[in-house]
């Protein structure tokens, strides 16, 4: 016995009953209210396919809402709730709303909710009450998902009679098979039917499969069918709500299968009649389902409506154990069922299920001509069978109409995948319109449609099935329409005059049931988002306990406070250091490029929207790169190191685009060019020393004349090979020494011991910040943005005038030329402070005239300044504006200046 | 997902591949402004087999021309490009 809970109240279930089952066993016919008018519902089916029997299942992060009660195995401690209720279940005042269920008819939100957003505002609060289905938890969820990869020859999906034979053969022909069963145990509907096959061959059909070298995944689901045979699986390792074995909960399987086969077997229909929806109105095959599998009879005075030969197996197998068939209903005119020795009513359909407060009590139905009524305490219906075709839909398929079955079957498919078993060949049904009241005849349960609803859509002109579904919301939620469609067709089609082949389908899309969010991230939840990538230096910043700044795939310091400083208060000490005596900083995250060979410089020509060739052996430059369409998207230095030999240096975090950028140059449109490009991104680590006394700094640490500005030369540090490259993104006279990864520790304190003893001190990107804005240098994703020109940036005399670059064409639009166009400037507060990322606006107009792109502050003198992107900004100089930051609540009247508020001359760099 | 055939390293799963531009996109260095504009932005989209250039981001890193077709991710051709490709 296993002891769980529903609502509270504690019950026992057997081994391997599912949730509904034991329910069932407890006499719990009431298991939910329905979505939008609180209708009490029951339980239906037995499988996936359940519309009504949706619960709450575990608690705190493992809760999982809206499970279908009939696809949980009940295991110990499980706790279900019911949905959708207040105060109980049992009495719910919502389903008052059940009495004006006119006012929810198809359409409902479309019609009611016009004018301002203020009313929805109101109405929305009431209506997130009163409809819909669970709750999602608000803690995280505390288990783990995995994922893995699998190939086989042959995928066989469905473990029933048809499947398991299947797998059988191809893994005894050698194959290597994989059999998936979304239920705990093999069989499918030999678990209801056992008289199909001998009594073990189940059991052995599975020994033959494995020893052949067979792979069987139970509670396992073939969710989606993607391109090129990859199907994906999802299996469950726990229940919902269960405290998984080994921690991970469910696993998501990537298989590439050979090929497919599909044994997905058939849904039952429901029938449509008025109050159709009420506990003990079941589908057949799961009244059979529970008395053999389980063996719990779900009634015992039973009515049984069907089209076809069916459900007189559900009659037989309701007799022997003991419940009282009182009437079989055929819509089928006599002879059928004539020799079954039940008492057949043929030309019959149900017009109306007579109910209690939560139970059936009679059934009313055209016979003939005449209504006849039964008492009933379970009506088992059975509309006929629609095969799962969902999985070779998903693979692009198309279907056939059988007419004898009224069903859509599997045609052909662009992939390798077939479909064999009772999904090709569905029995035979015959299919009449309903003659129930239609505004309580469901046809989408979980949904609340009605036939009135379809017929509302359908009057208010709405004739395709794709419009019908988001005009109804029929076919959605849980379920997909497993139950609904095809009686939304049939009534469809019935209107338009048309078969149902002709009426369309709507598309079926994955996962074919729902999919815990959990298992499509995987490991990539939680902490394994991202593989942790760090610099050389990393553990060297640690110990100085930093402020980090996550930059590209790595973090880098922000600042090194000291005695309990802000970030602010450190970052202008370190900058107010660099101004003043000597800094040092980690500049390894640089994208670094070695370009070598006959052709590099114009290879780098082409790349750059420079001149490179033009540098002497020993010398570097600043330099930018442009899109194809002129607009430039990152800028760094090329150094010429050798004859043939150059070091680009590019942003950090545009450093997997200009790798792809060099590489598209390299192989595709330049294949012939004799040079290689080597990301060395990774394999220096960069050291910036920079301030009025980094030149006398770097002198004591390499013992000879440091390079001037822009030339760069070899030499050593503590003996070990460095190079060192005399530029400044400061302002200041500075330095970059690189330096292999694997030696740069000991590189670092060498360095940071002759800072130390200039006085100096580390500085960390926020420092740098202040700098470079102060000294009017860009950055990639500040000033450049990818929607100015270099032009716009002040870049266009730096432009290689022989062109030949990418970006040289896009970048000769005439558009690009005119006037209106955005361009940098510099902004100096007059009052206020100026707030990051705020608008420039004239005093008159609230009309945008540009952007902050960077705010900061004077470093010696103080005073707030900003770069900004200036509506032909370079011919507004001195004029006023107001910076706004309306989402801060902050703003700061400003004058427009040049774009350089520290040495703009260059004297700091001249020794 | 679909699975491409990498000429140097064989099939392989489309993660490991980047797709990068279709190949009537390509702009060569010497193009007029004008087509350089049409090649970039008024390109032919067919609902049937295009010409892309993708690549093994994840695996050898070459770049190729596939051949897909656009609605049904039928792969008809995977070429090689690159220097190694040259005759």
């Amino acid at each position: 016995m296993i002891n769980f809970t529903f609502d509270g109240k504690s019950y026992q279930a057997q081994d391997g009953d599912t949730l509904a089952a034991a329910l069932l066993r407890n006499g719990v016919g009431l298991i939910g209210r329905s979505f939008k008018y609180h209708r009490p519902r029951g339980i239906m089916t037995a499988g996936v396919e359940e519309p009504n029997a949706l619960v709450t299942v575990g608690e705190g992060g493992r809760t999982e809402p809206n499970t279908r009660a009939t696809d949980v195995f009940v295991y110990e401690g499980l706790v279900a709730k019911s949905q959708n209720r207040w105060p109980s279940l049992s009495f719910d005042l919502g389903a008052v709303l059940g009495l004006a269920a006119p006012v929810f008819s198809a359409g409902f939100y479309y019609k009611t909710f016009f004018g301002s957003a203020k009313r929805w505002m109101f109405y929305e609060y009431f209506i997130r009450k009163a409809a819909g289905l669970g709750n999602a938890p608000m803690e995280a969820d505390p288990d783990h998902y995995s994922q893995r990869g699998a190939f086989c020859d042959v995928l066989v999906v469905g473990a029933g009679p048809a499947g398991l034979a299947a797998a059988l053969e191809a893994a005894e022909a050698g194959k290597r098979v994989i059999l998936v069963e979304q239920d705990q145990i093999l069989g499918a509907s030999l678990i209801r039917d056992p008289q199909e096959r001998d009594a073990d061959w189940i059991d052995a059909t599975a020994n033959r499969i494995r020893a052949a070298g067979g792979r069987i995944l139970t509670r396992t689901t073939a969710s989606g069918y993607w391109e090129h045979d990859l199907v994906t699986l999802t299996q469950r390792i726990a229940e919902p709500g269960q405290v998984p074995p080994n921690g991970i909960a469910q696993r998501l399987w990537h298989v590439r299968a050979g090929e497919v086969i599909l044994a997905t077997g058939s849904i039952e229909r429901p029938m449509a009649f008025a109050n159709n929806d009420r506990p003990g109105v079941m589908l057949s095959q799961a009244v059979r389902t529970y008395v053999r599998r389980f063996g719990v009879a779900p009634g015992k005075r039973i009515v049984i409506a069907t089209n076809n030969d069916d459900a007189y197996e559900t009659a037989r197998a309701l007799t022997e154990a003991g419940a009282q068939i009182v009437a079989i209903l055929d819509t089928r005119p006599a002879p059928y069922g004539t020799e079954c020795g039940f008492p057949v009513h043929n030309d019959a359909m149900p017009i109306s299920a007579g109910c209690g407060r939560h139970s059936l009590k009679s059934v009313s139905a055209q016979v003939g001509n005449q209504v006849k009524n039964w008492d009933a305490d379970l009506l088992a219906v059975s509309g006929g069978f629609t095969p799962v075709v969902h999985l070779h839909m998903q693979a692009g398929g198309t279907l056939d109409w059988n007419e004898a079955a009224q069903a859509f079957v599997p045609a052909a498919s662009r992939q390798n995948v077939r479909t064999i078993g009772g999904a090709v060949d569905p029995v035979p049904a015959l299919m009449l319109p309903p003659a129930g009241a239609p505004k309580k005849s469901f046809v989408d349960f979980q949904n609340d449609v009605t036939l009135a609803d379809v017929d509302l859509a359908w009057a208010e002109g709405y004739r395709s099935v794709e419009h019908l579904k988001r005009y109804t919301t029929l076919g959605m939620a849980t379920d997909q329409g497993k139950l609904s469609n095809m009686a939304a067709l049939g009534r469809i089609a019935e209107k338009q005059g048309v078969t149902i082949p002709d009426a369309g389908l709507t598309t079926f899309r994955p996962p074919y049931t729902p999919v815990t969010m959990g298992v499509l991230a995987g490991v990539a939840a939680k902490d394994g988002g991202a593989h942790a990538r760090r610099i050389a230096l990393h553990d060297v910043h640690a110990a100085k306990n930093p402020i980090w700044q996550p930059l590209g795939y790595w973090f880098r310091p922000r600042a090194y406070p000291q005695n309990g400083e802000t970030l602010a208060e450190a970052a202008l000490r370190e900058a107010r250091m660099v101004r003043t005596g000597v800094g040092m900083t980690d500049v390894s995250t640089l994208a670094k490029f070695e370009v070598s060979g006959p052709d590099a410089a114009a290879f780098l020509e082409i790349i750059c929207a420079t001149t490179v060739s033009k540098l002497a052996v020993g010398r570097g430059r600043y330099t930018f790169m442009l899109r194809e369409d002129g607009f430039v998207f990152d800028d760094g230095t090329v150094w010429r190191l050798g004859e043939n030999r150059y070091l680009l240096t590019s942003s950090t975090g545009g450093a997997d685009r200009m790798a792809t950028n060099i590489s598209y140059v390299r192989q595709y449109l330049c294949p012939k060019m004799r040079v290689s490009a080597v990301n060395v991104q990774e394999h220096y680590a960069g050291i910036a020393i920079a301030g009025p006394k980094a030149k006398a700094t770097l002198a004591k640490l390499i013992g000879e004349e440091p390079p001037r500005h822009m030339s760069t030369i070899p030499a050593t540090i503590a003996d070990i090979p460095v190079l060192v490259l005399a530029a400044s993104y400061s302002g200041e006279r500075a330095f970059e020494v690189y330096v292999e990864g694997s030696a740069a520790a000991a590189v670092w304190a060498k360095c940071e011991a002759e800072v130390t003893a200039q006085s100096g001190c580390l500085y960390g990107l926020e420092a740098m910040e202040f700098l470079r804005i102060e000294k009017g240098h860009l950055v990639v994703g500040g000033e450049i943005d990818g929607r100015l020109t270099p032009h716009d940036l002040a870049l266009d005399k730096m432009l290689n005038k022989a062109g030949g670059f990418l970006g040289a064409s896009g970048l000769s639009r005439p558009a690009l030329s005119e006037t209106g166009r955005h361009q940098l400037v510099g902004v100096e507060a007059i009052e206020g402070i100026i707030p990051e990322g705020s608008m420039l606006i004239t005093a008159e107009g609230d009309t945008p005239q540009g952007h902050v792109t960077a705010s900061a502050f004077r470093i010696v003198e103080g005073g707030s300044i900003a770069l900004a992107q200036l509506r032909d900004g370079f011919s507004r100089d001195g004029e006023e504006l107001i910076a706004t930051s309306p989402t801060r609540g902050q703003k700061a009247r400003v004058r427009v200046v040049k774009p350089h508020f520290y040495d703009v001359s260059g004297e700091a760099y001249r020794d | 997902m679909m699975q491409i055939t990498c000429p140097h390293c064989g099939p392989r799963a489309q993660a490991e591949f980047v797709y990068e531009r279709t190949v009537d996109s390509v702009v060569p260095l010497d193009t007029a402004p004008e087509d350089a504009m049409k090649t970039l932005f008024a390109r032919t989209n067919p609902r049937g087999p295009d010409d892309e250039i993708w690549r093994h981001t994840f695996g050898c890193r070459a770049w190729m021309i596939i051949t897909r077709h656009r609605v049904t991710n039928e792969i008809g051709a995977v070429r090689a490009v690159g220097p190694e490709a040259l005759p």
